[in-house]
């Protein structure tokens, strides 16, 4: 069992930080991770910043081209965290694109990954039957955790695939969007909420998408696990720089 | 060899839908769909009509006499410069079009680069009466005026890509992320022979039309349906994918795919993809791609905007890798000669993108009795400003 098994089985909703590691400044990853802990966030995730982000809207689209600008790559990012669990404990999952992560050797970033501590992985465009046919197994061995994205327009024939094939939590994409571009929730949030609720999957729901307050995330996490923020938190750095990170935490938490 | 798609979306290892789960249901139901729509009779009828009526077609196969006499061989050119619109792009959007109405869509929209494929996208919408959106790099918006303005005349709404390089393969990026954000009422027609299964596969089928027309018309003129060779010129690569389909298993007949090297293939500045590029991800399929040795994708250049794109077709891919093909890198100024030599010698200015393929003629020697199909993919009205440019006209 990893980090994030742990963390799920706690009676608590979860709140879930995604950052682009690079952003605002290159070295500032290991400080934003370690002020998220400190002020109470669950699960954080990573931003491997990627030229084309394709499931992005602008606010993490422009981070990624920041981040990149700056010189991050995928090898300046693991050297960052090398020693991250010397002083973090809370789980660390890398969210990024397909391509960095072939070009770098599947196996090798999974092997990096569990040198790390790196629980697990979100790589929205590598899909469910590649993933199983040709990577499953390495993310096994390496003890990783692969997150799926659900939708309000996937199956529930799909789902219920992804349920089986998933190992720690669904990653529920709140509506028809890119990130960033939704404001509230409405009607049709909380039927397609209620639904996956109904469901009742093995996997506990984490909803990404859409949230960037307290109200959106009580919406979310009235029937997920928890909820993540991406846009929001990057919006917060940009306007607010890496110090007072401990603000936006708990305005999400009041 | 098996050249063509394989029942899981890939050719040999090149292909399938690297998409996120938001496009899932859309690309999955277009992949169950397609192929069963295209054998519709009604469908064949109506695209087959429109192609006809609407379109031109078939396009003229013409024996070049002067061309041929300058290069001592047979030269045939596949006039797609003459369909309605000026261009190949226009039997893809054709299809589709059909495809989008009998899938249920009520809006279309489309990525461009020269604007060809927008302007063919927004002809088709104006058709049939759809509400058209295309996403067009803000850099190809300034340098491509009248292809903008052709389709807002039409009406078509053109929205600029801002981010990224502001070109192609980032009108292409806010496509797939309109369709992300449209999944139900919307349809997504690519113009190349790219992004996720089955587009390039479908992409292909409606331009196969190129090489279904060569064989008869060569078989009138030459007694054979098989040519020595076919060329084309490769961006994407949907007009070479129609180009080449038909004798993609014909063993005896070559095939040429002629790409943009730029200002040179070792210069930086550069869209030779097979040279350049190495396996990778772009828009949903893997291919082969110019990217950085840690995956970030690069920026292709060409004098042609319709050559300018960092991957290329994973079906060409295929024909790359297996050495089925013959893959030849033009640059800017080869390119530009041949536009003039094909303008004086034959009457015809070609679009900049097929010059590249004509340009071949200079070094790769073909034997006398050789018959070689060029595929003139387009005119060059569109390239009139850089042709002044460049000639000082």
């Amino acid at each position: 069992m990893n980090r994030i098994h742990q963390k799920l089985q706690a009676d608590k909703k979860i709140l879930s930080i995604y950052f682009t590691a690079g952003y605002p400044s290159l070295n500032d990853t290991v400080k934003i991770i370690q002020d998220l802990e400190k002020n109470g966030v669950d699960l954080i995730e990573i931003g491997l910043p990627f030229s084309d982000p394709l499931a992005d809207g602008p606010t993490i689209q422009a981070s990624s081209t920041k981040a990149l600008k700056n010189g991050m790559t995928t090898a300046v990012l693991f050297q960052q965290l090398k020693d991250i669990r010397k002083s973090v404990s809370i789980p660390l999952i890398l969210m990024g694109y397909f391509n960095p992560v072939l070009q770098y050797g599947v196996e090798d970033f999974c092997r990096k990954c569990q040198e790390i501590g790196i629980d697990g992985l979100i790589l929205p465009d590598l899909p469910l039957d590649v993933y199983q046919e040709n990577y499953e197994a390495i993310f096994k061995k390496y003890g990783l955790v692969n997150v799926f994205l659900i939708t309000p327009q996937t199956s529930d024939e799909r789902i219920h695939q992804i349920d089986a094939a998933s190992d720690g939590f669904i990653y529920m994409v709140s509506s028809a969007s890119v990130t960033g571009s939704q404001v509230g929730f409405g009607n049709n949030q909380e039927t397609y909420f209620k639904r996956i609720a109904n469901m009742k999957l093995k996997n506990p729901q984490v909803v990404g998408f859409g949230i960037s307050n307290s109200e959106t995330f009580k919406q979310a996490t009235n029937q997920a696990k928890g909820a993540i923020i991406g846009s929001a938190f990057i919006k917060f750095l940009t306007e607010n720089g890496v110090d007072k990170i401990g603000d936006f935490v708990k305005g999400i938490r009041k | 060899m098996n050249y063509n798609v394989d029942e899981k979306g890939y050719y040999g290892e090149f292909g399938g839908a690297f998409i996120p789960e938001m496009l899932y249901p859309n690309v999955e139901n277009l992949r169950q769909q397609y192929l069963k729509i295209m054998a519709e009779p009604s469908f064949k009828k109506e695209f087959d009509q429109l192609l006809k009526d609407y379109v031109g077609r078939p396009s003229p196969l013409y024996f070049a006499k002067r061309l041929s006499e300058k290069y001592n061989t047979k030269v045939y050119l596949k006039r797609e410069d003459l369909n309605h619109t000026g261009a190949h792009k226009v039997n893809n959007t054709i299809g589709q079009i059909l495809m989008a109405k009998r899938l249920g869509k009520t809006r279309i929209i489309a990525e461009t680069g020269a604007g060809q494929h927008g302007v063919a996208t927004a002809t088709v919408c104006a058709l049939m009466g759809m509400e058209c959106i295309v996403y067009m790099g803000e850099i190809d918006i300034a340098r491509q005026a009248p292809n903008v303005a052709r389709m807002k005349m039409l009406g078509a709404e053109v929205r600029p890509a801002l981010s990224g390089s502001r070109t192609l393969k980032d009108a292409t990026n806010e496509a797939i992320r309109d369709w992300i954000n449209n999944p139900v009422d919307t349809h997504y027609i690519i113009g190349s022979a790219i992004g996720p299964h089955p587009y390039p596969d479908m992409v292909t089928r409606f331009q196969s039309i190129i090489s279904e027309e060569i064989k008869w018309q060569l078989k009138e003129k030459e007694g054979k349906e098989n040519p020595d060779y076919v060329v084309a010129c490769i961006g994407g690569g949907s007009n070479a994918a129609g180009t080449f389909y038909h004798f993609l298993h014909e063993r005896e007949v070559g095939i040429i795919a002629v790409e943009a090297a730029g200002k040179g293939v070792d210069s930086g500045e550069s869209a030779a993809t097979s040279v350049l590029g190495k396996m990778g991800i772009i828009h949903g399929c893997k291919t082969l791609l110019m990217q950085t040795v840690d995956g970030q994708i690069t920026e292709p250049y060409s004098i042609s905007a319709g050559l300018d794109y960092p991957g290329v077709g994973p079906m060409h891919a295929h024909l790359y890798k297996t050495g089925r093909a013959e893959f030849i890198a033009v640059t800017d100024d080869e390119a530009m000669q041949a536009g003039m030599v094909l303008s004086k010698l034959e009457g015809i200015i070609p679009a900049i993108e097929s010059s590249h393929a004509f340009a071949i003629l200079e070094t790769r020697k073909f034997k006398p009795e050789d018959v070689v199909v060029f595929n003139l993919s387009g005119r060059g009205d569109k390239d009139l400003d850089t042709y002044i440019n460049y000639f000082k006209l």
